[in-house]
């Protein structure tokens, strides 16, 4: 408050708009709206080619330990493991071990779903369900699947039932727990609009909300995914074969006994790729054409 | 009066609303929200729902809209009672999540339509009707989220009209633009209701905006919601803004709402419509 200021009064002025394609010099206007990306810009910008480089690296210092380490039977190099690789896949090996393995999962995977679509649609529509949901994920969801693998073996039996049944296990828990709160973060205006329309139990479930908590349940089948493929190949670890045809796990364990063990890396290079095409093709396509579309997600 | 029958049914109000008292539970019991409220809408009308927070303006909106239950009263349509919601009374809501974002704009229109059992290529009609009507025929297969404030909201106007609701129902729905779009829209409405001639219950805290886009008032008094007063406002339009007849009847509800018997406490700065609203009425 120490000095006032008394800002002079100014002349006004109009200006007439200039067309905006022709603003000004005629070579400046367009050029300054819009500026295509240099290629070092779009290199930057292609998330594969950063990650790329990561994995060069991370590959580098493998071969590196390897080298230094100088022992196969420890540590395989990169070299070597891709060679086990390459021909375990020429040699129809390896993938008829991650058919099998996939078969497995996808039906465990599913039965997983279904389950945790009808739990999380019965705790929509009646307390008695919520409770029922709520109960259940805090007990299960933190049990280990693995853990119910004897009790699996003793109910099913050697063989793919059990597997399906530890997998399920595995899926349905952290997939309720992700849906539901998907569900229940549904805006309000937005059910309220659903029932506006006449919809309601199924309906409501399969056109409003379902849509609506599509982040949060993708983002639950991820993890589903992810979980059920390491109980896959813990169970796999356990108790081998079943009926006489090995996945994944089988492999890696069967090459350990073996010595083999350029061929375990190999057997642990493949659940990796898997992981990673289903993360970046499978689940990545998914989110581009639905939740990214609809700017529900960045 | 000599009547023919049919003319009495056709001058039935279409919307009685009779004794309607809401609550809602609270952490310290149950608060009331309106407070034996009654009020009639006629089929043509643009019925404003005009006070302050509190009045329970939007609770009763709600009411109509089936989405709320009422505590004690009768909320009556077309002499059907309302007890659940129904595409019979499509709301146009505030808040710019109404449009399920996983529908482009044409899809957003012919949801309701394709729920209540038209046929596809019906639905797509009126959608594409609706949407040139309000101005949007270009964006059609945009997704909401790439709209701004007012398109969203012309959306959701085309949404209801082309369910030819009985009654629009709507809830403040250019409360969350800003106030050059409002007045677009504002106008925008008056003009398809010139057109279309649909039946509206219209929510809204602004005298102006009621005034103006409304043909008959009511004034209701907050904590809990009370009648106030009923008056008409047909005579102003979107031009008569400034007026004098448009100041007097501001400065007449300003004095009822926040007058020395309005019940209601006038929040921040006093407006300058108070107290010249004192030097006309004393």
């Amino acid at each position: 408050m120490s000095a006032q200021w008394d800002p002079p009064v100014r002349p006004e002025y109009e200006l007439p708009l200039a067309a905006a394609g022709a603003a000004g010099s005629a070579t400046g206007g367009a050029a300054l709206a819009s500026r295509p990306f240099t290629v070092f810009e779009r290199l930057g910008q292609a998330g594969w080619l950063r990650k790329g480089l990561l994995l060069l690296v991370v590959a580098a210092l493998w071969e590196a330990m390897a080298r230094w380490t100088d022992n196969d039977l420890l540590l395989p190099g990169v070299l070597q493991t891709g060679r086990a690789f390459v021909e375990g896949v020429v040699s129809g090996e390896l993938p008829g071990y991650i058919g099998v393995s996939l078969w497995v999962l996808l039906q465990g995977y599913l039965a997983g779903v279904a389950g945790a679509f009808i739990l999380t649609s019965l705790a929509m529509s009646t307390q008695v369900g919520r409770d029922l949901l709520e109960t259940l994920t805090a007990m299960f969801n933190p049990l280990p699947a693995i853990a119910l693998l004897p009790v699996a073996l003793l109910w099913f039996g050697l063989g793919k039932g059990s597997l399906v049944f530890v997998l399920m296990h595995s899926v349905m828990w952290p997939l309720a727990l992700n849906t539901y709160a998907g569900f229940r973060s549904v805006p309000e205006t937005l059910r309220m609009a659903g029932r506006n329309y006449g919809l309601g139990g199924f309906r409501m479930i399969t056109e409003i909300l379902v849509p609506a908590a599509l982040p949060a349940i993708l983002s639950g089948l991820k993890i589903g995914w992810a979980f059920a493929w390491r109980t896959l190949i813990a169970a796999e670890l356990v108790f081998g074969t079943t009926s006489g045809k090995g996945g994944l796990g089988w492999y890696i364990f069967q090459s350990r006994n073996e010595l083999f063990t350029d061929k375990v890396f190999a057997g642990l290079a493949a659940v990796i790729v898997i992981g990673l095409v289903f993360e970046n093709v499978v689940f990545q396509s998914i989110e581009r054409i639905t939740v990214r579309r609809w700017g529900m997600q960045r | 009066m000599n009547v023919l029958p049919f003319q009495v049914i056709q001058n039935e109000p279409l919307l009685r609303a009779h004794g309607v008292t809401i609550e809602y539970p609270a952490p310290q019991g149950t608060v009331r929200a309106t407070h034996e409220v009654s009020f009639e809408v006629w089929r043509g009308d643009r019925f404003v729902l005009l006070g302050p927070s509190g009045c329970g303006k939007s609770t009763l909106l709600k009411a109509v809209g089936g989405f709320i239950a009422p505590r004690a009263g009768s909320l009556v349509l077309d002499g059907k009672p309302i007890h659940k919601p129904g595409p019979d009374r499509i709301v146009v809501f505030q808040e710019f999540d109404q449009l399920p974002p996983w529908k482009t704009v044409r899809q957003n229109v012919m949801f309701p339509l394709l729920a209540g059992g038209t046929s596809r290529k019906e639905a797509d009609a009126r959608a594409r009707h609706w949407l040139a009507k309000v101005g949007l025929g270009r964006f059609e297969d945009a997704y909401p989220h790439t709209l701004s404030g007012g398109m969203k909201a012309r959306v959701a106007i085309a949404r209801a009209l082309a369910m030819q609701p009985e009654i629009l129902l709507m809830d403040e729905p250019f409360a969350a633009l800003d106030a050059l779009t409002r007045r677009r829209m504002q106008e925008e409405l008056q003009a398809l209701w010139e057109e279309a001639r649909f039946t509206m219950l219209f929510v809204t805290h602004s005298i102006e905006e009621a005034l103006v886009v409304g043909n008959r008032i009511l004034l209701l008094s907050p904590h809990p919601g009370r009648v106030r007063a009923e008056i008409n406002s047909h005579q102003f339009g979107l031009h008569s803004a400034g007026s004098p007849e448009f100041q007097t009847a501001t400065n007449r509800i300003h004095h009822l709402l926040f007058g020395p018997e309005g019940g209601a406490v006038e929040h921040g700065h006093a407006n300058d419509a108070g107290v010249a609203a004192k030097a006309v009425l004393s």
